[in-house]
């Protein structure tokens, strides 16, 4: 069944008693060549990408609760790719460019909006770290400019120009980055995946990896043992939990972060602004809620919610970089939990035992990242060899001492 | 989250800062026979348990001692607090 303008007029016209459910609900098979685990974003686009481009069959998504119950539900819906270290940014920026052809791909309307990312600067010293960075996203193909108090001022009128302590100096902009809807993007991967072959078997959950002789054979699940030619991981925020079945420690801590939405206003806001004296973000959804973030809590957390102190200083931040945010209320508040990993940066690699792969590691990061995780993922497993813009997300770079530090913080998986 | 704290009663939880596992603790001896994969797995491995997680807090806006804390990381219920000097001093013991 194809999704098209015609065909939305057809049903309007017939009672709209012509649309069927997105996905089968099938019972597991015994048996595999490839099972994924963990049915959010990350594991649905990796099976349509294994489905699709890489002509695999006999796929599984085993999922604990419902499709898309995890952090792809949960996130502020950015899509971006303003990263610095050359072991990130063509990853974004791959990433940003399936974004933008995800919709005609999958067939499916992921509401993907590029309405712009503005990182706002404060210091002249903050203007030298934005160019340096804008130059690094140019280098690897993407977009971005910098932009004057009078060019910032222009796009968002309303914020406080006039901060003593945090001036707006300026902006570094990246127009081609924006917003997409998020579950969205979950119903489309998961649909495209069913289209192609693969079995989505919710309410699945993984309790043991069958591994023998150093090589994984299947999977021990609330509904049976499945065995599988190759496992593939993606749970991120559960990432320590479930590869302790398999015995391995990761570098990996997990960590709650909230996110906000005020009550639903006029359109105010045109893109992404960041604040960059302190950690607030906001953007404005097509309901016309403000969605905005900050931190994350920075404790060990699984509790998907957080506590009060992090949405005081949300607030805080909020109202020193628009003022006027003060006259909205807030609607909800909820938490996501994070693989928060010891340099901030994902890991998509296979582990040491064999046929069993790992992607992890997504801090807060994850949701830009769906697509082009996906199609590195599946590029894993069915060649069994890592994506070219992966090639530095190495399960095995700490002991290396090839980090990739976007921050420089170290191994202190709250400061990331 | 309120911290007991065991020499001021029960603190605000913003008064600290986090470091985090309290195994921190048990630095490995550089100069052993093995200690790089040893410093390795101390600096960059986590055990990050769904659960009770014994972490270490910082008492910055405080007396700035260091605590080793009992915590529930599935409902972030307090289970107890010492100080950290103590639990090291006992380990050598």
């Amino acid at each position: 069944m194809r999704f098209s303008g015609f065909r939305v007029i057809a049903e309007a016209l017939t009672g709209h008693k012509g649309w069927k459910p997105l996905w089968r609900n099938p019972d597991p098979q015994p048996a595999y060549d490839y099972v994924i685990v963990g049915g959010g974003g990350h594991g649905l686009a990796t099976a349509y990408y294994l489905a699709k481009t890489f002509r695999q069959a006999r796929i599984a998504v085993l999922e604990k609760g419902w499709l898309g119950s995890g952090n792809i539900g949960r996130n502020t819906t950015i899509i971006r790719s303003n990263y610095l270290l050359p072991g990130n940014e063509p990853f974004y920026e791959f990433s940003m460019k399936l974004w933008e052809g995800l919709e005609q791909e999958f067939n499916f309307n992921a509401m993907v909006s590029q309405r712009g990312i503005l990182n706002l600067i404060h210091t002249d010293g903050q203007r030298d770290a934005y160019r340096r960075r804008g130059n690094a996203m140019l280098l690897a193909g993407a977009d971005a400019e910098l932009l004057n108090r009078d060019q910032v001022r222009e796009m968002a009128p309303y914020l406080n120009f006039d901060n003593a302590r945090f001036p707006i100096k300026g902006g570094l902009v990246q127009r081609r980055a924006g917003t997409a809807r998020h579950d969205g993007v979950a119903w489309g991967y998961a649909r495209g995946a069913d289209i192609h072959g693969v079995d989505l078997i919710q309410n699945c959950e993984v309790t043991g990896f069958r591994i023998e002789n150093g090589r994984v054979l299947g999977v021990e699940t609330s509904r049976g043992y499945i065995g599988a030619g190759k496992v593939g991981v993606a749970v991120a925020g559960s990432s320590s939990r479930v590869m302790a079945m398999a015995g391995m420690r990761l570098p990996i801590e997990s960590h709650v972060l909230q996110a906000f939405v005020s009550e639903g206003l006029k359109p105010l806001i045109p893109g992404v602004i960041t604040f960059g004296a302190g950690h607030f973000y906001v953007s404005q959804s097509d309901k016309g809620g403000l969605v905005f973030g900050g931190d994350i809590d920075g404790y060990n957390s699984y509790a998907q919610r957080g506590n009060l102190p992090v949405i005081e200083d949300v607030a805080e931040g909020g109202m020193a970089l628009m003022p006027m945010i003060g006259r909205a209320r807030l609607l909800r508040t909820w938490g996501g939990i994070m693989d928060m990993s010891m340099d901030g940066t994902p890991i998509i690699d296979k582990t040491p035992v064999e046929g069993l792969f790992l992607n992890a590691g997504w801090c807060y990061g994850g949701f830009k990242a769906t697509p082009a995780s996906g199609y590195a993922f599946a590029h894993l497993l069915a060649t069994g060899q890592t994506h070219d813009t992966t090639r530095f997300m190495r399960l095995d770079r700490f002991e290396r001492g090839h980090v990739i530090d976007e921050k420089g913080m170290g191994a202190q998986p709250n400061l990331h | 989250m309120l911290i007991p704290h065991p020499l001021l009663g029960p603190r605000d939880a913003q008064e600290f800062t986090y470091l985090g596992d309290a195994s921190l603790l048990n630095r490995p001896d550089g100069m052993a026979e093995g200690a790089l994969p040893a410093f390795c797995d101390y600096v960059y491995l986590r055990d990050n348990p769904a659960g009770i997680h014994r972490e270490l807090w910082f008492h910055e806006q405080g007396d700035r001692s260091w605590l080793v804390v009992t915590r529930n990381t599935l409902t972030h219920e307090i289970l107890g607090a010492e100080l950290a000097r103590d639990v090291a001093l006992r380990r050598q013991k």
